[in-house]
């Protein structure tokens, strides 16, 4: 079985190009249920451990907004979707025009929560419709779930799996960019976290070489 | 609470530190994770694991970080205490974590491991006669907890249910 740790640059290359392909199909969703140009792109491929993957996001202790599901099917694993209390908030105003909803102070709208987990529900399954295309198998993502608490405590639901085999975890992240400097910028990540077993039935799929 | 940056030491995920006074000991973001403070009140001596599984026999390989697992973290901190001067008899503990942060109506064993970890953690104390003198467990947040080696006071931070010192 393929390591986490052993990875070549070249499987992570390919994990790479993985996380373009469905953060394409999803930049195209999202572009079309906020009427303006999206971008999507995968920055790098990282194997890190756990405490580095927190600092992504700015810290364990930082508040964010995750839409986290599970995957099933041929390569199962944990996706999670996520957004600063910022960017979750300037969401919520450009696709339903709730301007008073605030992750801290005023979260609980109903409207708002479901906007965010539905947003999160289109973009996943974009994302992994386009991947299971690209690899020929059948992805199954589980309900998303909303939740609104620190990173650490969110993230770490993820590591879980992982954390059975090794202490680091492969994160392919995608960076959102809606190209406004200004007015209401979104700004937000992909976290595609395989299970370790999912690397082989990846490479294999795909044809790549593991030793 | 605002504490100087330099009196605190650090704990990670997965991680274990000690402190003396007048240090405190902070893990940040404990979701399905738990923290769980030792201390010798007469030493004003306290160590700090950041569990997160339960049981080290379920691990799929060997050679991993062993504070990952309540069961080998904690004979480790409860030992480096010892080794340090504390007394068994005055050892104390103060817990909190093991939150479920997402509630999928599952049978995947996974996905109770906030429980687990608790239970786990209860265990290890109960065999050690460690008494439990407070705990904050389970329910659905995540929390930041800050002990102080003065006051031996938790201080647990959640987003939405504020503040307490334990």
């Amino acid at each position: 079985m393929a390591s986490i740790e052993s990875l070549t640059a070249f499987q992570l290359d390919v994990m790479k190009e993985i996380g373009n392909i469905g953060s394409g199909n999803a930049a195209t969703a999202l572009s079309k249920l906020l009427n303006k140009k999206i971008d999507m792109h995968v920055p790098s491929v990282r194997v890190i451990d756990f405490e580095s993957m927190m600092n992504l996001v700015g810290g364990p202790d930082e508040i964010i907004t995750a839409v986290f599901l599970r995957i099933e099917g041929d390569a199962p694993g944990q996706m999670f979707f996520i957004l600063s209390p910022e960017e979750a908030e300037s969401f919520v105003k450009q696709l339903t025009g709730i301007d008073d909803f605030s992750v801290i102070g005023n979260p609980n709208n109903p409207m708002a929560l479901s906007a965010l987990q539905e947003i999160g529900n289109i973009l996943a399954g974009s994302y992994l419709s386009a991947l299971s295309d690209f690899i020929g198998g059948s992805l199954q993502p589980s309900i998303p779930l909303l939740t609104i608490d620190m990173a650490g405590a969110i993230l770490a639901e993820g590591l879980l799996e992982i954390s059975q085999v090794s202490d680091y975890a492969m994160v392919i992240d995608t960076l959102i960019d809606d190209h406004e400097d200004e007015g209401d910028p979104i700004k937000g990540h992909f976290f595609l976290l395989p299970d370790p077993d999912s690397f082989d039935h990846l490479f294999e799929k795909l044809g790549v070489n593991n030793e | 609470m605002k504490t100087l940056v330099d009196h605190i030491v650090k704990v990670g995920i997965a991680d274990l530190k000690f402190a003396d006074e007048p240090m405190n000991l902070r893990t940040s973001g404990l979701g399905s994770c738990v923290g769980v403070v030792i201390y010798d009140p007469r030493l004003k001596m306290a160590g700090m694991a950041h569990v997160m599984l339960p049981d080290s026999t379920t691990a799929k390989k060997d050679n991993l970080n062993p504070y990952k697992y309540a069961d080998t973290s904690l004979p480790i901190l409860v030992n480096t205490l010892l080794d340090k001067g504390a007394k068994r008899h005055n050892l104390k503990a103060k817990i909190a974590g093991g939150a479920q942060m997402f509630s999928f109506s599952s049978t995947n064993d996974m996905l109770r491991v906030g429980e687990r970890n608790v239970i786990a953690v209860k265990q290890f104390l109960e065999t050690e006669r460690i008494p439990i003198v407070a705990q904050d467990v389970r329910g659905s947040s995540g929390r930041t907890i800050e002990f102080s080696t003065e006051t031996l006071l938790l201080n647990i931070r959640t987003v939405n249910q504020g503040t307490q010192d334990l």
